[in-house]
């Protein structure tokens, strides 16, 4: 039902995170008002009280689906949005707590707690689009806020986001910063990183780590080729590919291909 | 007639990290208990086997409001196990990348979950309408706070300029001058800030807390110094085990927190106030004087204009640490691992942050212990609202289930965030 006479609705989700992708849309110092001048924010518990029921233009869901309930919740959340946003490397891989699919839960589970049997969990960390079909991905751990501004205004304008399908290595040529493997021997996961950070650790001297997950069709096997030159041991070398985005299929396989 | 009312369940609404039981009998609050729904994320467990250097990457991802404590938690505890110290201009640069975290998350506590509550708003986007100048200049020094991050740490959310021994890339002088320009502004709005907080119509409440945070004797504590707190510890990070001990409680998937002596403990901005104030800078204790606050602040409700307070303090200070920076020589000190135990403790926004990590011989990781605020807080929380719900129930349902979530909204925005959807569940047996 289109209400030609309203604002779009713009609702904010949260499952399992650490809030920092939701958190960038307040980081929008400058523009935070005008983007809810454009919208009305008609859900979004981090950000106020308030909430209107029913359905949503746009729905930004950050976190990934860890608990029985959130499988189920998920369901809901599409059938109410109109357009549904995964946002960051949870929603769009699993994250970081993705680590307990490579392992044995019930490990993780008596590591931390006293009384596991508290606790309701699944074995499993799986993104969203795991679990429903999602419109649109914005990958990164934390997403971009210039991509996030990007993201919402084309879906208020009815277009398709602009956002790079490219490797962090080629914002680096841009940059002009001296390649960090090339020149001091330092791994880097560039070559087969999505873009979307301009390229920010080697611009600090250290080499990408991978939190905007992997590129369309990279080349991992040439790269850690190119890591066991550079001394990386198997054990470092499956490690490199599982941190933030350990669960997307091009870096899950690569660190396969380095289990003992 | 069954004392117990608790079901353990999650909240039929979305976003249910957050719940609250309150079990009333002939007028009286026999339980509060505060329920934390958060999914479990495993942290320790899933930093096993991975190598020290990733502790603070892997960490800063526990919270997106508070990254800095995590990582600094975690390098000081690493350096503690390796033998390094980290002096000079790298540990000046650490405060100041601290000082932009509690400039941007104070900030956002204050104007965006805490202040709407005061005025009765759902949140800062609808308090804008009516007060558009206040909001703007809570996002400006917000923004003030962000600056020093991206520049010191690389990014806001997750910095990543930050490891064992120092930085990857340390800045120039140069590049450190114009966020001098902006502190300048953001300490002008930060002094107002404390103003315009300690004119809010601030409810009474005079709590009897043991205070627990850092203390330094030449600074303020943020990175570095000894445990102690308001009925007299003082001990070493390293011994934080000995007197804290934590417990698994059915209702929380975060851990309670627990002194073995006494029973909880409060940890976050008043208890470092009350046990620091004279490690503030004049101006900042002369800006707390003018708002009517003593040495010590026992009233939750007042954490605002303490917050305040640090903020203005923290842009003091950055401003100090900036003109005072020499370029280091070296961006971060050299080191070998070894098999060792390591022990580190920062204020995080919300309070004391405990990291514990034991290592083999190759550096990596084979117990993990950290101890975040809100799981110190959380049995404080609930005994706030044990003694405070009492004198509230005369008031319409609605009300009263606003201040629970105002009271717990004095504590920390983790917290905060998820009982902006409190359930409030009150019992009357
Ligand atoms: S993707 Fe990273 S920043 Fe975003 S919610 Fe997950 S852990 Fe936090
Ligand atoms: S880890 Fe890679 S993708 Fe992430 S900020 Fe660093 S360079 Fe960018």
């Amino acid at each position: 039902m289109p209400r030609t006479d309203q604002k779009p609705r713009l609702a904010v989700w949260k499952f399992a995170s650490c809030d920092g992708c939701q958190l960038s849309l307040l980081d929008c110092e400058d523009e935070l008002l005008r983007v809810a001048g454009a919208v009305e924010i008609a859900y979004f518990p981090e950000a106020t009280r308030s909430s209107i029921r029913g359905t949503y233009d746009l729905s930004l869901v950050e976190g990934s689906i860890t608990t029985a309930h959130d499988a189920e919740r998920i369901q809901e959340v599409r059938r109410r949005s109109r357009t549904l946003v995964t946002i960051g490397a949870c929603a769009t891989a699993g994250g970081i707590q993705a680590l307990r699919n490579f392992a044995d839960i019930d490990d993780f589970l008596s590591a931390v707690y006293a009384h596991p049997e508290y606790i309701e969990t699944l074995s499993t960390s799986t993104p969203i689009s795991d679990h429903v079909p999602v419109d649109f991905e914005l990958r990164g751990c934390p997403i971009s806020k210039s991509q996030l501004l990007e993201v919402i205004s084309a879906f208020l304008r009815g277009r398709r986001p602009v956002t790079p399908a490219h490797s962090v290595c080629l914002d680096c040529k841009l940059k002009g910063n001296v390649c960090v493997t090339v020149a001091h021997g330092t791994p880097c996961l560039g070559p087969v990183t999505h873009a979307g950070c301009d390229a920010l650790c080697p611009s600090y001297n250290r080499g990408c780590y991978g939190c905007y997950g992997p590129k369309e069709n990279p080349n991992a096997s040439a790269l850690s080729e190119r890591l066991d030159q550079l001394g990386m041991n198997q054990d470092e070398r499956l490690r490199f590919y599982r941190t933030f985005n350990a669960w997307a299929d091009p870096f899950r396989e690569e660190s396969e291909r380095h289990e003992p | 007639m069954s004392r117990k009312t608790i079901k353990v369940n999650y909240l039929a609404r979305v976003e249910g990290e957050g719940a609250l039981n309150v079990t009333v009998r002939d007028g009286q609050v026999r339980n509060a208990e505060l329920r934390i729904f958060e999914p479990p994320r495993f942290f320790e467990g899933l930093l096993r086997g991975r190598d020290y250097s990733e502790a603070p990457d892997v960490t800063a991802r526990i919270c997106g409001i508070c990254p800095v404590a995590y990582q600094m938690s975690s390098v000081n505890a690493m350096e503690n196990a390796l033998g390094i110290d980290v002096d000079g201009p790298l540990r000046a640069l650490r405060r100041l990348l601290y000082c932009g975290e509690w400039i941007e998350s104070h900030a956002l506590h204050i104007y965006m979950l805490h202040a709407p509550d005061f005025l009765g708003y759902a949140g800062a986007v609808d308090m804008a309408k009516d007060y558009p100048d206040i909001v703007k200049r809570g996002l400006a020094l917000k923004k003030a706070g962000n600056a020093i991050m991206a520049l010191v740490g690389g990014r806001e959310i997750h910095p990543i300029n930050v490891r064992v021994g120092g930085f990857y890339r340390t800045p120039t002088r140069k590049e450190l001058a114009p966020l001098a320009e902006a502190l300048k502004q953001a300490r002008d709005d930060a002094l107002a800030t404390v103003r315009w907080t300690a004119g809010l119509d601030i409810p009474e409440a005079d709590r009897d807390y043991h205070l627990v945070a850092l203390h330094h004797p030449d600074e303020y504590p943020m990175n570095a110094g000894r445990i102690i707190s308001s009925r007299g510890l003082d001990i070493a990070v390293e011994d934080y085990n000995q007197h804290f001990v934590e417990s698994h409680v059915q209702r929380s998937t975060a851990l309670h927190s627990h002194l073995r002596e006494h029973d909880c403990y409060l940890v976050g901005p008043l208890a470092r106030y009350s046990l620091n104030f004279d490690q503030l800078s004049p101006m900042a204790r002369e800006a707390a004087k003018d708002a009517g606050l003593g040495a010590t602040c026992n009233n939750p409700f007042q954490s605002i204009v303490v917050r305040s307070i640090e903020v203005l303090y923290a842009c003091d200070e950055a401003l100090r640490l900036i003109d005072a920076y020499q370029e280091p020589e070296q961006p971060f000190l050299a080191h070998e691992p070894k098999a060792s135990e390591g022990f580190g403790c920062t204020e995080a926004p919300r309070g004391l942050l405990f990291h514990r990590y034991r290592l083999d011989a190759e550096g990596r990781i084979q117990e993990a212990q950290i101890v975040p605020p809100t799981s110190q807080n959380q049995p404080s929380i609930e005994a706030d609202l044990k003694e405070m719900v009492g004198g509230w129930l005369d008031l319409p349902a609605d009300v009263l289930r606003e201040r629970c979530e105002q009271t717990i909204r004095n504590y920390d925005p983790c917290i905060s965030c998820a009982t902006h959807f409190l359930k409030l569940d009150v019992r009357h047996e």
